[in-house]
Parts: C-alpha cells; structure tokens; sequence
C-alpha cells in the first residue's frame, strides 16, 4: 500500500520587545541567571498582569504579514498545568479566541537543479495566538536548577493546518515563516537561543484516504535541519511499524539531532485537563481598522513577491533573487542601488552584490549594515565599467579598495591609475585588421550568419591591447571593419 | 447540569496537586457533595442568549507602553526561595 | 467627648496633630500600649514591628516640625490585613504556606498609604487565605470579638474589624470578595465599605477571586471611611482591572449630605435565616429614613436567591488558578519529604494550607475540569449577568439599598462547623461582589446580648460619595458608632 504523510507544525516564536508580555522588566536573552525578574515575573503573592503594547502591534503585524483575519476581540486565558519552569502554574495564552485567525505561509519546494525555481505551494494556517514563555529548567545529575529569566518573555504560537506532506516542506514552510518573522522585525528566529521553536505533529495515511492516521508529537526540534530529519525519520519509523503489521500509538517522541534516533517520553500518566478559563486579570483587546492599517503600513514585501518583482521589473535570474529576497536589508541594499544604476544595469548590481560584496563580507566578517560601500557607490562603479572607464579586472581590484576605504569609485580608480586607457581609434582599428586578416576561418565563418565568430578576433586584439581596450569599441570596431569587407 | 455524586475526589485532587489524607477526602466529599447540590438550583435559571460577565465593569486595550524598568535584583527575587544554588531556584530532579 | 487617644477618629486626631495637641509618636505610643494591653485576648495581630511604627512616626513628627508639605492621613497609624504586601514585611495570608515569606514590594495601596504620610502598623489575622467568615481559619489561631470574646469577629477581614473595635489602630484595611470587610465590621460594631470594583488597586493584595476582591477601609466614622478612601481610590497601571473613573472629594461630599434621597428595599434580604433583632435594627433604620424625608421603595432583585451557588463557583474557580502558585519552589512552605516534583507540589501544599482553602481548591479545580466547565463556571457567569442586572435595574427607581448586613449578630467560636452554614452568613453580602457595587455597613444597633448590628448601603457604581453621605445621614442620628466594647 502506498502511505502519505499528513504533517502540521506548531511553531512558538519569541517576539522581540525591551519588556515582558506582562510586565516591565527587561526582556533578554544570554544575560546572568535570574537577573531579569520582577515579582510579576515570579508570580509573587499580589501581583497582576499588565499586557505589552508592542507584543500585541507584533502579533497583529505578523497577522497581517501572513495574510490571517485579524479577530475584531480577543481575550486571555489561563491554561493551567504544574510545572516547575511556570511560576504561576497557570500560563497566560488564548483559548477559544485567538488574535489571529487564518491565513497561509506560501513555501517553494527545492527545485530539479539550484538554479532552477522549484514548486510553490500555500500552506494553511489554524491560527496564531500570544501567550507568554516559561522559566528555562537545567536538569542536574540530582536535581534541576530554574533560572526565570525568559519567564514571560512575549511568545506568539503559529499553528499550521496538518497540510504538509513531507520532511522537505516542513523545512520550506519553516524557512519561509523565519524569514517572514524576522523581515518583519517580529523577532531574531535563533533558534540556537530558542527564538524559534518548533513541535511536529505527524501521522501517515493510505493515499488517498481523508481521515488522518494517529499523530505522534516530535518535539525538541531545535534546528530547522532537525526539524526536516527528525520528520523524515518518524515518517521512515511509522512506515515501517505499518510495515510490521503493528500499529501507531499516539505518543510524544524526543528527536535528538546529533545521533539521529528518536525516543518516546515517558507518557504523561494524567490526560492533560488544562481547565481554561478566562483570566479575570486582563481586559479583551479590540482591534479597528486604524490600528491595523496602522501596522499594514509597516509590513514589508514577502520574499516571494519581492522575488516575483525582481523577475518583472529586473529580470533578474533565479539564483540572483533567491540570494537577495531571503535577507530583507540585503534586498533593499539592492534596490537602492539597482535604482541609481538603472533598472537595465540591475542584473549587473545583482551580480557585483552577491559575488563581490557577499565575499568581502564574509571574508571581512562584517554585517551589511557594516560595509563602507554605499548603495549609489555600486552603482557608480556599474556605470563606470558600463561606459569602458574601467575594464572588468581593474573594476575589481577597485571594488576591493572602496569596500577598505569607502572611497568613491573613481577615486580609487583616478589615484590607482587603473582608468582604461583613452583608446586610440587608429591603434584600435589597426588591431582589428590585423586580427581578422589572422584568421581567415572565423572570417568566413561570421560572413556566412555565425555570429559568435566575432569572437574568435577579440582576443588577439586584447592581447594586442595590454588588456587595457575597451571590449565595447573592440566589439563595434570588428563588426565595422567586417562590414565594409 | 452534572450530578453532585460526580465529584472524583482522587482526580481533583490530582489535578489540583494536593495530597489529602483518606479522611479528608471522605470529609471534602461530603461536604462538597452538599455545596455541589446546593449549586444544582443553578439550573433552574434560564439562561439562554445570557451573555456571561467576565468583568463588572469590562473596558477594553489596557496596556502598557513597551518600556524596560528595573526589576528584583537576584539576592531579592531569591530570597523567599526555600532551596538555591549558583542563583537558581533548586527542585528535585524533573524527569519529562 | 473626651475619648481615649486609641479611640479617636481619623478627622479628630490629624486635627490634633496638626495643632500640636499631639505628637504622631504620643499617638503611635497609645495605640502600641492598648495593643499590648488588648491583644492576647483579641489575638488580631499576626506581627507587628513597634519600633518600625515609631519610626515612622518620628519621621512624620519631624516632617511636620520642619515644615514640610504634610500628607493627609500624616501620623495616623493604620493597620493592615495580611494580604497587602510591605515591602520588607512579613505576608502571611495567616497560611502556614506563607509563614515565612517576605515581601519584596509594597502594594500599590501600602505605596497611597505612605505618600499620604500614614503610619503602616502591623499585620492583622484573617482566615486563611480570606477564606472564611469567621477569622477561625487562621493557621495562627483565631481572632476574637472585642465584644465577646468567645464570639468571631467575623471573617475574613476579622482581624481588621476587631483591632479597629479593641483600639489597636486609628484605621484598618481589610479586602472583601464576598463581604469580607462588611461583615465583620457589622459583627464588631465598626465601619467597613467595600468599593466598587476597580476603584481600588488590586496590585499587591493576595488574590483570592480576582473578579470580586477589592481592598477597602475600616473606620470609627463615615467621615473617617471617606478621608481613607480618598487615599486608596484612583487608577493604577499596575491594575489592568484598575478604573479610571474621576475621583470626587469625598469627605466634602460627605460633609455636604446626600443629594438624592429614594432608598430601595430589597424584599428578597429580608427572608428566612434573619435574626429578628438584626431585622428589627434594619427596619428601625428604615423608619429613621422615612422621617427623614426619603421616599422608601420596596425593590426586587429576583436572582437573589441564586447569589451564592454562582459565588462559590466563580470565587472557588478563580481561587483554585490564584493559589496554584504556592508551591514550594520559589517560596512558600516546601515539604521535607518531597522524592520528586510531582510530590513536593502535593505534599507542600498538602502541608502548606488548611483544610478550608483545600476544600475550595477542590471545588474550583473540579468546576473547571474538563467536561463542567460551560455547567458550572460559564452557566454562573451567566447568571452574574442576571444578578447584575437586577441592581441597575433597581437603581432605575432608587438611589441606594438599604439591608443587614449579616442575616444574624457575631457567632461563638465553632458554631458554625459545617461549610454550608458558614457560606450562609454572606447571602446579603456577596450579590454586591458579583455586580461589582459599593456598599459600606455602618453600625446599626445591639442586640439585647449586647453584640453590634450591622446595616448594609448599597450604591450605584461609582458613587461612593453619594453612598457614604446616604450613611452618614444615619450616622449623625445615632451614637452606636460611639460605643466601645468592654475590655
Ligand atoms: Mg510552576
Ligand atoms: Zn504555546
């Protein structure tokens, strides 16, 4: 029989504030243990909840970026369970009217080759809801250490449809909604610091039967190439107990990462009872039409438009956008100076960007916000190689220098002397003849209609030239000595 | 509305982590199975298209500005703690 | 009237002090030697730190003598139940779970308090968790009526009542969730009002059922309740529950009477289970308003009888979430004999609380559980709607409500052994928790065994100053609030 399988995902992300979701302390990640606490924090006997504005504008902004109905009233609940890392032992979420409903992560499966654009597909969501983080537990040899801090550190719940049908789109779908995420300053997504954590629900199923086979939760996924392994490995794990002839029990399983093997948890020997109910602490939120068009304002441009505007409007290649569009700064870097040079010479932006600029960075080990090399900068030294000052190898060796010193290219270029030499027609013309006399094959061959032949003369000509001639007179030259042949 | 006889003491008690004695179980289920149906007069009240109140006086968008202020220093969001060490709070290992 | 310095009201002493009749640490020094006289018998302290109060009031003396701007209640030492946090101070909640604790921060009305320049005076007993109606469930031992010693003070905030009627402060604070201010200040023969909901911050007072509580003052006088109201009332940031209505001067509203005069009678107070004294009290009052000139109407607040099913499931449930955080771990009692997590939750609170705040938790942790939730904690959320609009609905004809306060005077220690019959003594309090009203009981009479007698106003939301005026009025006419128990 053949098996598909049904994959949903729940995805917390920390969202990226000063203060907690409940109260004012500081919020923070890598800081001294329980150093940013308050008696909110701990849940000390008398305290009260105080929601953060800049949570909820969040929220509703990664709503909105997601293409989610923005519920008009939400409210707050007490989910409550006993746990040592839950000061209150109840954890403030949403229950049966979260702030976010709907909408829909778009993803792209890998393609037949890296420069070929794979498939798109749309996964639903459920819902997104806000809630707050828990305490971090260190388990000792004897006993566990808690440390408060992330406790009530602004946690958003992002909750798929069981609409992904392997371990390759769950890795696209989280992919795209980190990108999202932090294009959209909600949050950083480290998911080595737990700003992005991810639970897999997966079952598997006859193809085409409609009914869902029992859901096992993998959790403990913490990185997005986890994610993709420790699902392709439950999917391969419940195959084959299929296979069997056994049967799936409906459990929690604990991927680990670095060995590849999973293993159930020790089963939880109470069904949970979380016994919600609304918490009279807080008030609802209502949400107009001002305040979310307030924040559409400031939602940037998915990756995937902005990809499919980069085709439009630049036609750029594949692998170009697919460099540009997943790193929002980086594509407005290029915007900007795509902009100054001209959309014609965008491709040759595109090209300086992601070969030149990208290396330098990573040689340098700088961020882009740090690079001395501005927008309109780049696009001066496009434009410099486009009207022959500089040739090609002498443009690098220039983009070098600016990126060190944040000269103007043409600066570096005057004080390096490494402008090409104003050409004399008549040296260049006398190149050419000699060149197309040299070669009576290619000659012939351009006569007769082919004519990349041209070609074959260019290179004596350099070579005749130093190097220093400027290929576009070189190539108008021949084609008007061939001409009147 | 569910029967006063429904109480599972041993469940609630669970769910409430509380360890109670045989005898105030028997106790708390006696006495709770009287309040309980005291309570079943609740049904007798008509209710439909009731909205419940959460709040007596409910307003909505109470907030906070997004401003970071100084919290407990750890010596003093520590020092209520029955069990520390090396500035956490201490527990019996947690077994998942 | 030449009273006893510890006996003397709020309006009279800052009066005194501010003529320099009388020094804060004179007043501080009279009301610590009454206490030491008083309070083995009375037991309505569970601590008190005198050389902090002197302080205190050293510092308002000095204050005063240099000059500087003085607050309204400067050098009035008041008292507070133990569930509104000091920073530094022991909290309790008379719980052996909290034996131990120290709080770190003041509550925003400790906060009120001391810019107001009061003297913060000791920790008063209540049941366990201000859960009770008798101050009987106090790990510490119970709290005695000054009137009677072998009677209750009421409960929960009896410690507040009788330290005010024993003269072991100037002014109390109590908290009622269900009439845990208003019934022991019947019971002692004081003052007690209850503010609307939200008018007084909630940061820093234990949460019992946060949809109910509220922190309110105990005083000699009406006047008294409005000069400590004054201080207590307005908005709080740290409160999302915290209203922003405009806070009127209350003691000039006080000062200058009512300015409506339609008082209803809810015909559904005055039922079966009404101690006939208590009833003839009221219906004296009644007749005292009738000749002062006020319409008197008879009202119906037909979901009445409703009231205390949908309070114990609302205060249970929101009881059982708000105690889920005495565990053991980041404070609070932690039991010695605990193998793993799991044992140290059910065995420190096991041993941390008492039998009354288990039985509640037990209650409000079942109606939660899944599967009774929409018959129990919905369903009574629902009928709150219906109660709530009884009142509004009554306040379409009248201005304020006139009832007892308590169906009967203070009970002995242990009469009231069943939780029923305990849970009986609010019915005429708690409908006023659960639509969210102001209501004060002021004292109204004795019985013929000598013991006080409260009488209950009820008032429009918000309107305390029209609520405390409508007291006064009565006030004025009668000397109960003179009397002083024999101790
Ligand atoms: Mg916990
Ligand atoms: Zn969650």
């Amino acid at each position: 029989m053949n098996y598909e399988a049904v994959i949903g995902l729940e995805v917390h992300v920390q969202i990226k504030t000063r203060s907690k979701m409940f109260t004012r302390v500081a919020s923070g990640y890598g800081h001294e243990p329980n150093t940013l606490t308050d008696p909110v924090v701990l849940a000390l006997p008398g305290v009260l909840p105080v929601m953060n504005k800049a949570a909820l504008d969040a929220v509703i902004k990664a709503g909105l970026m997601l293409g989610c109905e923005i519920a008009p009233v939400c409210k707050w609940d007490r989910k409550q369970y006993f746990y040592p890392d839950s000061p209150k032992n109840y954890q403030i979420s949403q229950y049966d009217q979260p702030i976010c409903l709907g909408g829909a992560v778009e993803i792209e499966l890998p393609g037949s080759a890296r420069n070929v654009m794979g498939e798109h597909k749309s996964i639903p969501l459920t819902r997104i809801h806000l809630e707050e983080d828990v305490g971090k537990l260190n388990h000792g040899a004897t006993d566990s250490l808690i440390d408060f801090n992330r406790a009530g550190t602004p946690l958003m719940e992002i909750v798929s449809e069981p609409a992904l049908r392997s371990a390759d789109e769950a890795f696209a779908y989280l992919t795209a909604l980190r990108a999202i995420m932090v294009q959209g300053g909600i949050s950083d997504c480290d998911m080595e610091k737990g700003q992005l954590r991810c639970d897999a629900n997966i079952s598997i199923r006859p193809v085409g039967q409609t009914t869902l086979g029992t859901k096992v939760e993998l959790k403990n996924l913490n990185s997005i190439s986890f994610v993709r392994d420790g699902i392709a490995h439950e999917i391969k794990r419940q195959m084959a107990v299929l296979a069997r002839g056994g049967t799936i029990v409906q459990e929690t399983r604990d991927y680990d990462g670095q060995t590849g093997a999973s293993q159930s948890l020790r089963s939880k020997e109470m069904a949970h009872d979380y016994r919600y109910f609304p918490d009279p602490d807080l008030m609802p939120v209502q949400v107009d039409q001002a305040w979310k068009e307030r924040l559409r304002a400031g939602c940037p441009e998915l990756p995937f438009d902005r990809q499919r505007r980069y085709f439009t409007d630049f036609q750029l290649p594949y692998t170009l956008t697919s460099v540009l569009v997943w790193d929002r700064a980086l594509a407005e870097y290029f915007e900007a100076a795509a902009c100054a040079a001209g959309n014609d010479k965008a491709q040759a932006v595109g090209n300086w960007i992601v070969n030149d600029l990208l290396r330098e960075l990573g040689q340098a080990g700088l961020a882009l916000a740090d690079s001395k090399v501005r927008p309109e900068q780049l696009a001066e030294l496009v434009r410099l190689v486009d009207t022959g000052v500089l040739l090609t190898g002498a443009a690098k060796e220039v983009f070098v220098e600016m990126f060190a010193t944040g000269e103007a290219p043409a600066a570096v270029a005057r004080r390096r002397g490494l402008e090409a030499a104003p050409t004399d027609a008549g040296a260049l013309e006398q190149w050419c003849r000699e060149a197309i006399a040299g070669n009576d094959k290619a000659r012939a061959e351009f006569k007769s209609g082919k004519d990349s032949a041209i070609n074959a003369f260019k290179g004596p000509v350099m070579k005749a030239a130093k190097g220093k001639a400027d290929p576009k007179a070189v190539d108008a030259t021949l084609r008007r000595l061939l001409a009147g042949d | 509305m569910p029967g006063a006889d429904e109480l599972d003491i041993d469940h609630v008690a669970a769910l409430a982590r509380l360890a109670l004695t045989p005898e105030e179980k028997s106790n708390f289920s006696r006495q709770l199975g009287g309040v309980l149906q005291h309570i079943e007069q609740l049904r007798k009240v008509d209710v439909t298209g009731v909205e419940p109140t959460a709040h007596a006086f409910p307003v909505v968008n109470v907030w906070a500005d997004d401003v970071a202020r100084p919290g407990l220093t750890t010596a003093a969001a520590l020092r209520n703690a029955p069990a520390q060490r090396q500035n956490l709070v201490v527990v019996p290992k947690v077994v998942e | 009237m030449a009273a006893e310095i510890h006996y003397q009201t709020i309006a009279t002493l800052a009066a005194r002090l501010a003529a320099g009749e009388l020094s804060a640490v004179e007043l501080m020094q009279a009301v610590i030697d009454r206490t030491r006289a008083v309070d083995d018998r009375v037991r309505a302290f569970n601590s008190r730190d005198e050389a902090d109060a002197l302080a205190q009031a050293a510092a308002s003396d000095a204050r005063r003598s240099a000059g500087e701007a003085m607050g309204p209640l400067d050098g009035i030492p008041v008292a507070l139940k133990d569930v509104i946090a000091v920073e530094g101070q022991p909290l309790t909640a008379s719980s052996r779970m909290l034996a131990d604790f120290v709080s770190p921060y003041d509550a925003t009305v400790v906060k009120k308090l001391r810019q107001a320049g009061a003297v913060l005076w000791g920790r008063l007993n209540l049941d366990e968790f201000a859960m009770g109606s008798s101050t009987e469930n106090s790990a510490f031992g119970a709290t005695h009526n000054p009137w009677d010693l072998s009677r209750v003070p009421g409960g929960s905030s009896g410690g507040s009542a009788a330290a005010l009627a024993a003269g072991e402060a100037i002014a109390t604070l109590g908290s009622d969730t269900g009439g845990s201010i208003r019934q022991p200040a019947a019971f002692c023969g004081v003052v007690g009002l209850k503010p609307s909901y939200g008018l007084v911050s909630r940061y820093g007072l234990i949460a019992f059922a946060s949809s109910l509580d509220q922190v309110g003052p105990f005083t000699r006088t009406v006047e008294d309740a409005a000069m400590l109201l004054q201080v207590l009332a307005g908005h709080d940031p740290l409160d999302s529950t915290s209203f922003t209505a405009e806070i009127p001067d209350y003691r000039a509203a006080v000062c200058a009477g009512p300015r409506s005069r339609r008082l209803g009678i809810p015909k559904e107070y005055f039922g079966a289970g009404l101690d006939p004294e208590v009833a003839a009290a009221v219906r004296a009052a009644i007749a005292f308003y009738a000749a002062q000139g006020w319409e008197i109407q008879e009202v119906s607040l037909p979901h009445t009888e409703f009231c205390l099913d949908t309070y114990y499931i609302i205060a249970t449930a929101e009881a059982s979430s708000n105690l889920a955080r005495y565990d053991g771990i980041r404070y609070g009692h932690r039991s010695q004999s605990a193998g793993d997590v799991t044992e140290l939750y059910e065995k420190s609170r096991a041993e941390g609380f008492g039998a009354e705040v288990k039985r509640r938790i037990i209650l409000g942790t079942y109606v939660l559980s899944s599967g009774y939730y929409d018959a129990y904690y919905r369903r009574a959320q629902q009928v709150r709607t219906l109660i709530r609009s009884d009142f509004l609905r009554a306040y379409e004809q009248v201005d304020a409500l006139l009832t007892p306060t308590s169906p009967m005077p203070a009970f002995r220690h242990g009469e009231k052994a069943d939780p029923l019959a305990m849970y009986l003594c609010d019915i005429y309090t708690i409908g006023v928790n659960l639509a969210g009203l102001p209501a004060i009981s002021i004292p109204g009479g004795f019985t013929q065994a000598g013991l006080p007698i409260g009488l209950q106003l009820i008032g429009r939301p918000f309107r305390e100053a029209e609520l405390l005026a409508t007291a006064r009025n009565y006030e004025q006419a009668h000397d109960w609030h003179q009397r002083r128990p024999n101790l």
